[in-house]
């Protein structure tokens, strides 16, 4: 017993400092994951509110209010857009308690809501962007959110009371469903981490007949964002022989490095499809399992 | 002022730089992210516990971590600098001289050559280190060693130019006061 108090005397900075790597590594491959960065809650705050009193003492050199302004114009005609509604059968009607928005039998799918950049990088291979909205604004998982020039910037990661952060486009695990203007067909959307003006684009198949300049946009199967709102156009085609596919890389039409005005656009819908995803799944995939 | 409060307002400043500048500016190139917030570690008085030295990169560690939303990576790095730092400091200073006459590591205190090697080393083990834990989630070997290799050379620059720029005042202290 004596001799392992004395072993811990004597090793006590080596115990500490492989206490303390331990302690960090835990947090990095515990905390860091794709939609696990939980845990951040009270830092985030703190964070966001250094974030935007720095974020004030910018927007002094910036445009601010020309800005706001012109956001806001923009919010109310992007909330006119016809691909935020969706056509109820009207033969066979059922009531249900969401608010038609026209006597047609429209019910609003997608609300538009302004938001400012207080925080974003684009150095890293994991970028977040930190907007000063949150579950107080009415904020929440897995929102769409567009710069105010209606290019696609990322996805709501994280919400804390007032602040939330973004998983932007450049984030090595980002995955968004996109689809080609001219054809309809549509891929998957990643960063390889390089260049933050690039995206990568594949499994568009060769048949489509792409040309530098075609226009990308966001696909018709994704829970947060609306269909057909831009995302980047094609620069340059990598020519692959080996596959039927197509390399692309996507040059990304909302810029990444100055963004300051955003939208985060909610499905309205959201909790039913979701809902509706995951017993699908318990139903099928418990089922096989009796089976077996 | 006293050496608390003259570490926590470096502190502040560094982490401010290092998150509101650095982390943002448009990057030089795609492997490029300069950092220089560490040097807050190596400037810590010359008298601090070892124990102490640890905690106070962690917690430097992760404060930058909370900004930068990467829990642990640059607490785990700076951890490992602080462990180290006693090692390097002792390997450098002559040996006859057991007490040390300034109050912290810099040019003046440790001269030049052995200031240079020191800070090298560190940096080269923070950024080393880092840049391995990126790399075991993402990335290929090649751009991790040109990855390394830049983000030393760009923030042993860095850091040189504020040496030169900001030079710190320190008293010469002698055994009799």
């Amino acid at each position: 017993m004596r001799n392992i108090f004395l072993f811990i005397r004597r090793f006590f900075t080596v115990i500490v400092f492989l206490a303390l790597q331990a302690l960090a590594l835990w947090f990095l491959f515990n905390y860091n994951r794709f939609h696990r960065a939980k845990g951040l809650g009270v830092a985030n705050e703190i964070t966001g509110w250094f974030n935007s009193r720095y974020n004030t003492a910018e927007d002094f050199f910036r445009m601010k209010e020309e800005n706001k302004r012109l956001l806001k114009m923009n919010d109310s005609l992007i909330n006119q857009l016809p691909s935020n509604f969706m056509k109820q059968d009207t033969s066979v009607r059922i009531t249900t308690d969401s608010i038609p928005y026209d006597t047609l039998g429209n019910v609003r799918r997608f609300a538009w809501r302004p938001a400012q950049v207080i925080y974003n990088t684009v150095n890293f291979e994991k970028n977040y962007v930190q907007v000063n909205r949150g579950f107080n604004q009415g904020v929440k998982d897995n929102m769409g959110v567009f710069s105010s020039d209606g290019g696609l910037v990322g996805q709501v990661v994280n919400v804390t009371a007032n602040y939330s952060q973004v998983m932007s486009l450049l984030h090595v695990q980002n995955k968004v469903n996109v689809m080609v203007k001219k054809t309809s067909s549509s891929g998957t959307l990643s960063w390889d981490g390089k260049d933050p003006r690039y995206l990568s684009l594949g499994s568009i198949p060769k048949s489509d007949s792409l040309v530098a300049g075609d226009t990308i946009l966001t696909g018709n199967y994704s829970l947060s964002f609306p269909p057909g709102h831009l995302v980047g156009t094609v620069a340059e085609i990598i020519p692959d022989p080996t596959t039927n596919f197509y390399v692309l890389r996507i040059k990304t039409s909302a810029n990444f490095q100055n963004l300051q005005q955003v939208m985060v656009v909610e499905n309205l819908q959201y909790e039913d499809q979701d809902k509706l995803l995951k017993e699908t799944k318990k139903i099928i995939e418990d089922a096989k399992k009796v089976k077996r | 002022m006293s050496d608390f409060v003259r570490n926590l307002i470096r502190f502040m400043l560094l982490i401010m730089v290092q998150v509101y500048v650095l982390n943002t500016i448009p990057h030089l190139h795609q492997f490029i992210t300069p950092y220089i917030y560490f040097l807050f570690i190596l400037w810590l008085p010359f008298n601090i516990s070892r124990i102490g030295l640890l905690i106070t990169g962690f917690i430097t560690g992760m404060t930058l971590d909370f900004f930068a939303m990467t829990p642990g990576l640059h607490a785990a790095a700076c951890v490992l600098v602080a462990y180290a730092r006693p090692f390097i400091i002792n390997i450098l200073t002559p040996k006859e001289t057991s007490e040390f006459n300034y109050r912290e590591p810099s040019p003046k205190s440790l001269g030049w050559t052995p200031y240079f090697v020191y800070i090298f080393v560190l940096t080269l083990l923070h950024h080393g280190y880092l840049t391995l834990l990126e790399w075991l989630s993402f990335g290929t070997f090649l751009s991790f060693l040109i990855k390394i290799i830049a983000t030393t050379a760009i923030s042993m620059l860095l850091i040189l130019t504020i040496e030169l720029l900001f030079p710190r005042r320190m008293k010469f202290r002698t055994n009799t006061a």
